[in-house]
């Protein structure tokens, strides 16, 4: 079958370095991936092409790549699914990691960010003798985490990454989660204050689904950096604004079933914070000359009494 | 077609003009419908921040209302298309959980058998109402306008819940039905992009800057406006949008956000009123001027079967 790929080249080493995409076509075999085609094209088209890989097998998460504008491994990218009919293919470097030639990234980017979690157990005391015994149940739930390849690929499509570096980005997040939840650190209650308190940490994540969606190994970050959420709520962490908006955003549905858009955007900013309850009026006041502000007292919805007992029961009575 | 409406709580709060003008569009396609009116807020995957497990019990709660009454839910917000579709997948897969929620549901006579589909306006369109049937009712030219088409999140990401691998068609549903007004199709990277709104009031800074981003490179690429599917990025889109071009490009808003059934209403001939084009931050002024100048030479589209 008939391969067409667009590549996207960079080479800093140029003269005048610019990106520019080259097309390639060529014979390739039903199996083949866009890894494979990719080393066709340097072994017998283009030996300047510039591309990172080893196991071939998604294990090593060398080959992160974007393939249609998505972060996929090549090594497990088929180019029969994607491109049965011999569609062009647009094959460019991750996203959110510098690049250094090609195809090939910076990943330093990226190996900062797991530093920012401090990614080893920090257990307060030594075992008398052999080494720390975790029960088998007990680490069930960090199997998904711990599949993790380090690929890179969650990062090249965060959408908060892409506007704020500062953001410690979903691989680093799953990863302290690892830490968060292993039985045998002794750390979990700082490490949770202090991702919940530093710029970038857990409640900036803007639920976005990217890493869910293109974690070749069903890591879902997202989900974990969500369980952080709540389980630094519950140890207490009730500073930010994201703890009042998932609080008020759960009263409202207590309260009316439905939820109270004005009240969210008071309990959020805070009730005592003025300035920043004034930073918000003209925005909310052109709204209402619009006719668009939700009223101040919302529709409740018709069974609002059983969505009140449901949400009661789970989450507690009134606060 | 007959559908359980879930029209969500910002078209039924901050947003109206998605609630009128669904109202009047789904009139002129046939679309019959009974409102959910004991639902509950979806949750919209905050309150399932904290408690994902309580959001699987509300939503069941009004699947399960809707398979009562033998009726699809049809919603008008992409937000609650995703979570819906998420405590669907959630429950269908997993009959324990599915049980252990349906005790809790039991008190109120409620019990769900996995069987409810929930379907956004916007696949209703491609899969039950279908192209030929919807341009029968346009007789509006909106050709020579450029669209870009806004997807967010939730209705494209989880995909294996949204049923994407086996429809295929919703991955560019929206472009399917710019391009069934007559209307151009203006792409830019950000479509399926996040708007920022989960964090405008958290970190309101990278918010704005998305919000930025976005509104700027579809009208730097030539949109005159730009149609989404989901009131929660209006909401940001559209409001902050003035001070978020300000901060960020140093510009100013020049990108009205319209909701999917506006655009339809537009190409339906209705009353620009009757949509609610006045209900906008980024004023709508110069689209409905252009459509009005547009219309004169029209004629109405007869559908080709
Ligand atoms: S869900 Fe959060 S961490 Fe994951 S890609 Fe989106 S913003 Fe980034
Ligand atoms: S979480 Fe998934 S996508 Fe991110 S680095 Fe690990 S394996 Fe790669
Ligand atoms: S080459 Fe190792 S993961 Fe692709």
């Amino acid at each position: 079958m008939q391969a067409n790929l667009k590549v996207k080249r960079y080479n800093p080493d140029e003269p005048q370095p610019r990106v520019r995409y080259q097309e390639y076509s060529l014979d390739v075999l039903e199996s083949f991936t866009v890894l494979d085609a990719l080393i066709q094209v340097r072994d017998e088209v283009d030996g300047t092409l510039a591309l990172r890989c080893s196991c071939r097998a998604s294990i090593c998460g060398s080959c992160g790549m974007r393939v249609n504008g998505r972060a996929k491994l090549a090594c497990k990218t088929r180019i029969a699914e994607l491109a049965p009919n011999g569609e062009q293919l647009t094959i460019e470097p991750m996203g959110n990691h510098p690049v250094i030639k090609d195809l090939v990234v910076d990943i330093d980017t990226f190996f900062n960010q797991i530093r920012r979690v401090d990614p080893f157990i920090q257990p307060d005391s030594t075992p008398t003798q052999g080494e720390f015994i975790a029960s088998s149940e007990s680490m069930t739930n960090l199997l998904g985490v711990m599949n993790c390849i380090m690929c890179g690929a969650c990062v090249s499509d965060c959408t908060v990454l892409e506007v704020d570096d500062k953001f410690i980005g979903p691989a680093a997040l799953a990863k302290a989660y690892r830490f968060v939840d292993d039985p045998r650190d002794d750390r979990s209650s700082e490490r949770l204050k202090k991702l919940n308190d530093e710029h970038g940490g857990i409640w900036d994540c803007t639920r976005c689904f990217q890493c869910v969606e293109v974690c070749p190994k069903d890591v879902a970050p997202m989900d974990r950096i969500m369980e952080m959420r709540d389980m630094a709520i519950e140890a207490g962490n009730r500073n930010t604004p994201g703890y009042r908006h998932t609080e008020s955003f759960i009263r409202s549905v207590r309260r009316h079933g439905r939820l109270d858009e004005t009240r969210l955007a008071v309990d959020s900013i805070g009730w005592t914070n003025v300035p920043g309850l004034l930073r918000e009026a003209p925005v909310a006041m052109k709204a209402f000359t619009k006719g668009k502000l939700p009223p101040l007292f919302p529709h409740k919805a018709e069974g609002n009494s059983a969505i009140r007992e449901i949400v009661e029961k789970a989450e507690g009575g009134s606060k | 077609m007959k559908y359980a409406f879930y029209p969500g709580c910002v078209a039924r709060g901050g947003a109206p003009e998605l609630y009128e003008s669904a109202i009047a569009v789904m009139q002129r396609l046939g679309i019959e419908t009974v409102e959910l009116t004991r639902a509950s807020c979806t949750g919209a995957g905050v309150l399932q921040e904290k408690n994902r497990r309580l959001g699987d019990v509300l939503n069941v709660r009004t699947m399960a209302m809707a398979e009562q009454m033998g009726l699809p839910i049809l919603t008008i917000c992409s937000t609650c298309q995703g979570v819906m579709s998420q405590a669907n997948h959630a429950v269908q897969r997993n009959p324990d959980y599915l049980d252990e929620i349906n005790a809790e549901l039991a008190q109120e006579g409620l019990v769900y058998r996995g069987s409810t589909v929930v379907k956004h306006l916007l696949w209703v369109l491609l899969e039950d109402v279908g192209i030929d049937r919807l341009k029968s009712t346009f007789s509006k030219e909106l050709s020579g306008f450029n669209f870009a088409p806004f997807y967010g999140c939730y209705i494209v990401r989880p995909s294996d819940a949204l049923g994407l691998g086996e429809n295929p068609q919703r991955r560019n549903s929206l472009e399917t039905v710019i391009e069934a007004t007559g209307a151009n199709v203006t792409d830019f990277p950000g479509k399926t992009a996040c708007c920022g709104l989960p964090i405008l009031l958290i970190n309101q800074q990278n918010s704005l800057k998305m919000v930025s981003n976005h509104t700027g490179a579809a009208s730097d690429a030539g949109a005159d406006a730009m149609v989404t599917p989901c009131p929660l990025c209006h909401l940001n889109l559209d409001g902050y949008q003035p001070r978020a071009r300000k901060n960020n490009r140093g510009d100013a808003a020049d990108l009205p956000i319209i909701h999917l059934p506006q655009l339809l209403g537009m190409a339906m001939g209705i009353d620009h009123d009757k949509l609610g084009m006045k209900k906008h931050v980024v004023s709508t002024k110069d689209l409905v001027q252009q459509l009005n100048t547009n219309a004169t030479g029209s004629q109405p589209r007869v559908p080709q079967t």
